[in-house]
């Protein structure tokens, strides 16, 4: 029987059918974060359970980690410390890995998770954290969990899950000049809504994402949890296998060898049926921006804020009325004559080595406006080490971004730095109100937009090259 | 640890909030969560929202008069009608935690987020999904007279009452509803297959070795 990668998936890690679609499922790696993470370890620490394998479990320092130069515990969130150590304290205590602030693998979970390789082909992964589905890209299932699964999963090495169905998107054609992975999900995500991935895995697919590189991969993924979907997947091929092959915890000698038969099988076979499939034509995807508080509320650069009444359904018409309000914005207006006060370049999405270059091509020799302020903010620390041998760093001071330590900084507002009323053009994920600081409008977009609208001072696409 | 129990049969006020993709930020804005704790997060249900400044002084935040939640009609509502999609976004745990703080038992909605909505079950909140025009004919009715036209929701029925005898039915996986029911220790659970897990990675170790670390 013809099988979707989902199946082959799902069939490696299922040791028992509970019955009615739900699985008790094998976890292989354990990502926790100082934000869930801590209440996960401390919470199971008050129950009197233990970490059944400590070994596979990792711990990052990211969400409210101080990303400024010179960083120590004090983070400007409030109260954010007592998270950062009391994370420390409970993963020396269940001897978990922990990648602290000073190790030079810190970084936001989902970067260090792959480029480490902690999660490889074919694994599962959970974190306490929506946007685990990044790491389908390498062809693993992995996906975000509450901090009670995370307990659960700590405890057992196991998950109750519920068995999603098998969606395939086929991204056919080429995309245009110009036009990056974050334009063809944010395409993707408005073509059919917000909530269209509900209960669905979905398999990137098509000559489009075989052409991706795996920093553009990751973005694609990252972004399955915006449609709603459980998680997002890619089919490992042989530009998987080399990125694979590059990390420190990649199998070697005779047993990567075999790693990488099995990981060949890894795909979706000819035949193999789906409970949906979408399509998309890769010529309409056009340099994207959102204009409203959800991500399916975008539009193509070149176009216009629309009009809440073009909206056939009344509450897709309502939230878009009640967007713009928020946004302050008026049906009509020109989206590349909105002015921006701030860019920000980072987030699990958009702030790997591929993304830092593609932002520092365009700025080389170009300055941002004046009136605006940009930031880059590094996934990893060895993303940051990578840019900075390559002089990147140096691009982004001189074009007049500040260069900031690994975490996940600014993608959200836990209470310190903050765009608080603030227009942000950003890399990010979420546009949702208030996400970036306490009345901020942000506009999503990819690492190209950002660096060419926080020249410009206005939302603006870079010239196709 | 036993995952609280939903209320087999409750009875409370209503309120709608009836725009799609209400994300958890909004339900608790990041901002919100100062401590390594579940508890205590009433206050900071809907902080975007419901609060007229994000400062807090001495006296406590001060309501805005424009939120539904804040007007005289809806104090003590335990149950929210929501819009699609309600609770999409970040899988923070402290947005069911600060709904159930505030005294939310039920939420109604014609969808939820995938990880909220395995949140709710887990902490004994009660996710019903209904068709959006069903939503509205309910939110139409309560909206009359919001401290009268209490909803009535029967879990072991698998029914909504309201006005005058009329029931809306609604579905519920079984596992999900013995979990809301009986408020299983699926860790304690999940243990007990311990010989199933012990055998299922002795194999893996065979089939796939570079996973074994």
């Amino acid at each position: 029987m013809p099988a979707t990668l989902l199946e082959k998936l799902w069939s490696l890690h299922e040791i028992a059918d509970l019955g009615d679609r739900d699985c008790l499922i094998h976890i292989d790696r354990i990502f926790l974060h100082e934000r869930t993470g801590s209440i996960a370890l401390r919470s199971l620490e008050q129950e009197g359970r233990r970490v059944r394998a400590p070994h596979r479990v990792f711990c990052t320092m990211d969400h409210i980690v101080d990303t400024r130069p010179g960083r120590g515990d004090i983070s400007l969130a409030p109260h954010g410390r007592e998270f950062i150590e009391a994370t420390r304290q409970s993963a020396r205590r269940a001897g978990i890995h922990l990648f602290d602030i000073d190790d030079p693998r810190q970084g936001i979970s989902h970067v260090v998770a792959a480029e480490n390789g902690i999660v490889l082909p074919g694994m599962s992964a959970v974190c306490p954290d929506s946007h685990t589905c990044t790491l389908g890209a390498l062809g693993a299932l992995a996906w975000g969990i509450g901090s009670t699964e995370a307990e659960h999963a700590l405890a057992t090495s196991c998950l109750r899950a519920s068995r999603p169905r098998a969606m395939r998107v086929n991204f056919i054609g080429e995309t245009a000049p110009g036009v990056t992975a974050k334009d063809m999900i944010l395409h993707l995500i408005a073509s059919f809504g917000s909530r269209a991935g509900r209960g669905y895995a979905v398999e990137f697919a098509g000559p489009a994402v075989s052409a991706l590189s795996m920093d553009g991969r990751f973005t694609l993924c990252n972004m399955a949890v915006e449609m709603g979907a459980f998680t997002g997947m890619i089919a490992p091929d042989e530009r998987t296998i080399a990125y694979v092959r590059n990390t420190a915890l990649a199998p070697r000698g005779p047993l990567a060898e075999r790693a990488e038969f099995h990981w060949r099988q890894l795909h979706s076979d000819t035949g193999a049926e789906f409970d949906l499939e979408l399509e998309i034509d890769c010529a309409r995807i056009a340099p994207a921006v959102t204009w409203g508080t959800n991500p399916e509320q975008m539009a193509n650069i070149g176009g216009k804020v629309p009009s809440p009444d073009a909206f056939e359904d009344p509450q897709k018409s309502l939230a878009a009325s009640q967007a713009l309000d928020y946004m302050g914005l008026k049906p009509g207006t020109p989206l590349d004559s909105i002015r921006i006060d701030a860019a920000f370049l980072g987030s699990c999405t958009n702030n790997r080595i591929s993304d830092l270059r593609a932002a520092a091509n365009y700025l080389r020799n170009r300055k941002i406006a004046p009136w605006v302020q940009a930031l880059c903010v590094p996934g990893s620390g060895a993303v940051k080490r990578e840019a900075e041998a390559e002089g990147l760093h140096e691009i982004f001071r001189n074009a007049g971004f500040e260069w900031r330590e690994a975490g996940c900084s600014l993608c959200f507002h836990a209470g310190g730095e903050s765009f608080g009323g603030k227009r942000v053009i950003s890399s990010t994920n979420r546009n949702f109100q208030g996400r970036q600081g306490p009345g901020a409008r942000t506009h999503l977009a990819s690492p190209l937009t950002v660096a060419a609208s926080a020249c410009r001072g206005y939302i603006s696409a870079a010239e196709a090259s | 640890m036993t995952h609280p129990q939903a209320q087999v049969f409750h009875r409370g006020v209503a309120a709608p909030l009836l725009r799609p993709n209400i994300d958890t930020d909004a339900i608790i804005p990041s901002r919100e969560i100062s401590r390594v704790s579940k508890k205590g997060l009433g206050e900071s249900m809907f902080a975007g929202w419901r609060y007229l400044s994000t400062r807090v002084s001495t006296q406590g935040r001060e309501p805005d008069p424009n939120f539904i939640l804040n007007r005289e009609a809806y104090q003590g509502t335990s149950i929210l009608l929501a819009g699609d999609n309600f609770g999409c976004g970040s899988s923070r745990e402290h947005a069911v935690w600060a709904l159930k703080d505030f005294g939310i038992r039920a939420i109604l909605a014609p969808s939820f987020g995938g990880i909220f909505f395995n949140n709710c079950a887990l902490n004994g909140i009660l996710a019903i999904e209904l068709e959006e025009a069903e939503i509205q004919r309910l939110a139409d009715w309560v909206q009359v007279d919001p401290r009268a036209n209490l909803l009535q929701i029967d879990l072991a029925a698998q029914q909504i009452l309201w006005r005058e005898g009329e029931k809306t039915g609604f579905a519920i996986e079984p596992a999900r509803r013995s979990l809301l029911l009986e408020g299983l220790d699926s860790i304690a659970a999940t243990l007990r297959q311990e010989d199933a897990i012990a055998a299922f990675e002795a194999a893996d170790r065979q089939r796939r070795p570079w996973v074994w670390m």
